[in-house]
């Protein structure tokens, strides 16, 4: 095991993750990561179902052991020191961990108190914190009957009560709809505007690029690429043009024309017969345009055209060369999959 | 809102008695608001004893109050206290239940990720169901009294109350383990049962036990909640109470002893 460097380890809001392996049975959940947050940065883990991710978030927040390892969170060892770590983590787990009988400001308080904040200071903070998340109206009300958004919020104002160095959040957004997602985004970047270290885990590409400045990608409990989400971004391929043209015979010998032309991505244009339509791997906005410039000076008249972002499962084919367990078909999944909660 | 609300001390991180006592006070009004937010929830400490003391006086006061060599009125003066012993059970199922609940939902995740003792979760619990067993028992009694239970010792009624309270707590010890470990509450409860019916029926709960064969009366001798209802009727009704008394209390403490950090142990590694 590598030993712990004195420097990270002693900072104050810093995540430092060597080797860390916890075994579920059979089944590895962490097999070995090593992962390095600095401080005051917001540190993106990105994986698919099952890849570890919230077996990772839960060794970083005591509430699992991991069987071998180390990790320190601000300093402090998650194994040998699980108390004085507790006091300055905060958690949002994947499923809105607040009290649903309770109100919104019932919730807070009580975790207030819980932190040995005074009766005069847990009120207060509540309310701040109910005004800050725009829950002031619904304070009052028993959280179960708020919203899927208004759950998340009050959620991650619990966990801002303690003032906390480092903040795991874990999939803030499984299971939200567009909309919401937006509103959880907005709150999560003014948390991280006052300084607070950020662990993220995630399966939407576009989440880390909204909230992360590094990205780990984690698949089967190993790590399988870190870095800047630019360097990474590029590594996938960027986004990918969905063009139909309004003649459905030139789908194919377009598709082969573009590929000659080498303007394209990383990729091969593939052609979805069932919806008619071409997708072509774009890595910047000057090929985008080039791209576009090709279909027009062919003359093709073109009857839809949109951009999406890379799905999970494209960033995984990319980076690690094999498919997530959940893509095995051919057709690219959406940018945005609905997961049941 | 500055870092510096929660200080970070150069100590071990240790929970010092008096913010353990009040975490768990934080905790126990979150589960006196919840009968506020769903005052239902009390609806089984509440109707419990009225519906059964009245179903047990009046389907089998006769027959048994006549083996007894009275009648109804004999049976309620057996009955009552026997009754108190069962009430206390079946409240502590409740925390069993409670408390694998409360695990399906994340808001364990966060207690657990808290600063605090794990047992002020645990202890939080069992002091706001010791309050539904007394609303219980006193509702029993009133019930009992109405329809002619005879207190003749008053300081025997407290001290009836006191023990079948603190066997009850041990029991939620129990009841605790099989929270932690069992997967959803349905099992929980169906487990619960199982343990439930054997020991409230094989006992002298309901009905004196000399008519009952041999080897269930060996069972019911040893079983702890005979020896409950024996000493509260002793402390209530008068009549001998050194050695039931004794064997209650002493269940009490092997009970709690065993099953406390079995159950401290279980919460504090539950993945």
């Amino acid at each position: 095991m590598t030993r712990i460097d004195k420097e990270t380890s002693g900072a104050k809001g810093a995540v430092t993750v060597r080797g860390l392996v916890k075994h579920y049975g059979e089944t590895r959940a962490l097999d070995g990561v090593d992962l390095d947050v600095r401080e005051g940065t917001v540190m993106g883990v990105l994986g698919p179902n099952g890849a570890g991710k919230t077996t990772l978030v839960r060794c970083l927040s005591t509430l699992i052991t991991p069987d071998s390892g180390h990790a320190t969170v601000a300093g402090y060892d998650v194994v040998r020191q699980p108390r004085q770590l507790r006091r300055v983590i905060g958690l949002t787990g994947q499923y809105a961990s607040v009290d649903e009988k309770l109100s919104g400001f019932e919730n807070l308080y009580m975790i207030g108190r819980l932190l040995d904040l005074p009766r005069k200071e847990a009120k207060s903070r509540a309310s701040g914190l109910l005004e800050r998340f725009s829950l002031t109206e619904a304070a009052g009300r028993p959280a179960a009957t708020y919203s899927g958004g208004m759950r998340r919020r009050l959620d991650l104002a619990a966990s801002m009560i303690g003032s906390p160095a480092v903040l795991y959040l874990d999939e803030p957004t499984t299971g939200l709809d567009p909309h919401t997602r937006n509103e959880v985004w907005t709150e999560v970047k003014r948390m991280v505007g006052d300084g607070v270290t950020v662990l993220l885990t995630t399966q939407y590409m576009e989440e880390a690029e909204q909230l992360a400045s590094e990205l780990t990608v984690i698949d089967r409990g190993k790590v399988t690429a870190k870095g800047g989400i630019e360097e990474l971004k590029a590594q996938v391929g960027g986004r990918t043009l969905r063009v139909r043209p309004a003649d459905a015979l030139q789908l194919r010998p377009l598709a082969m024309e573009l590929d000659d032309l080498g303007i394209t991505g990383l990729a091969t244009t593939t052609v979805d017969s069932e919806t008619g339509t071409l997708l072509v791997p774009i890595l910047s906005d000057e090929q985008l345009t080039a791209v576009v410039g090709a279909i027009t000076a062919r003359g093709i008249t073109i009857g839809s055209i949109s951009t999406e972002l890379p799905s999970l499962d494209e960033v995984f084919l990319s980076l690690t060369g094999h498919k997530t367990g959940a893509a095995q078909d051919a057709a690219p999944a959406p940018a945005y999959e609905e997961v049941a909660v | 809102m500055s870092a510096a609300t929660v200080p970070l001390k150069s100590d071990d991180g240790r929970i010092g008695l008096r913010a353990h006592a009040r975490h768990t006070g934080a905790l126990v009004r979150r589960n006196l608001l919840w009968i506020r937010q769903d005052p239902e929830s009390m609806f089984d400490a509440v109707l419990m004893p009225i519906v059964f003391t009245l179903l047990f006086v009046y389907v089998f006061g006769g027959s048994i109050g006549q083996a007894l060599g009275g009648g109804q009125e004999q049976y309620v003066q057996y009955v009552v206290p026997g009754l108190m012993a069962m009430m206390g059970m079946n409240i502590a199922m409740g925390v069993g239940t409670g408390f694998n609940e409360d695990f399906q939902k994340g808001v364990m995740d966060r207690f657990r990720s808290l600063p605090i003792g794990r047992s002020s979760v645990l202890l939080a619990k069992i002091s706001v169901e010791l309050l539904r067993m007394l609303v219980a028992t006193t509702i029993l009694l009133t019930v009992g009294v109405l329809i002619g239970f005879d207190i003749t010792s008053w300081p025997g009624l407290f001290g009836a109350v006191g023990l079948a309270v603190v066997f009850g707590s041990s029991l939620m010890w129990i009841f605790l383990v099989l929270g932690v470990t069992m997967k959803n509450a349905q099992s929980v409860q169906a487990m619960g049962f199982l343990v439930l019916f054997p020991l409230q029926f094989g006992s002298s709960i309901f009905a004196p036990t000399q008519s009952m064969p041999g080897w269930l009366q060996t069972f019911t001798d040893y079983n702890p909640l005979s020896s409950l209802a024996d000493a509260a009727r002793g402390l209530m009704t008068g009549g001998p109470i050194a050695h039931d008394l004794f064997v209650t209390l002493g269940w009490s403490v092997v009970l709690t002893a065993v099953m406390a950090p079995i159950a401290i142990h279980k919460f504090r590694t539950k993945s």
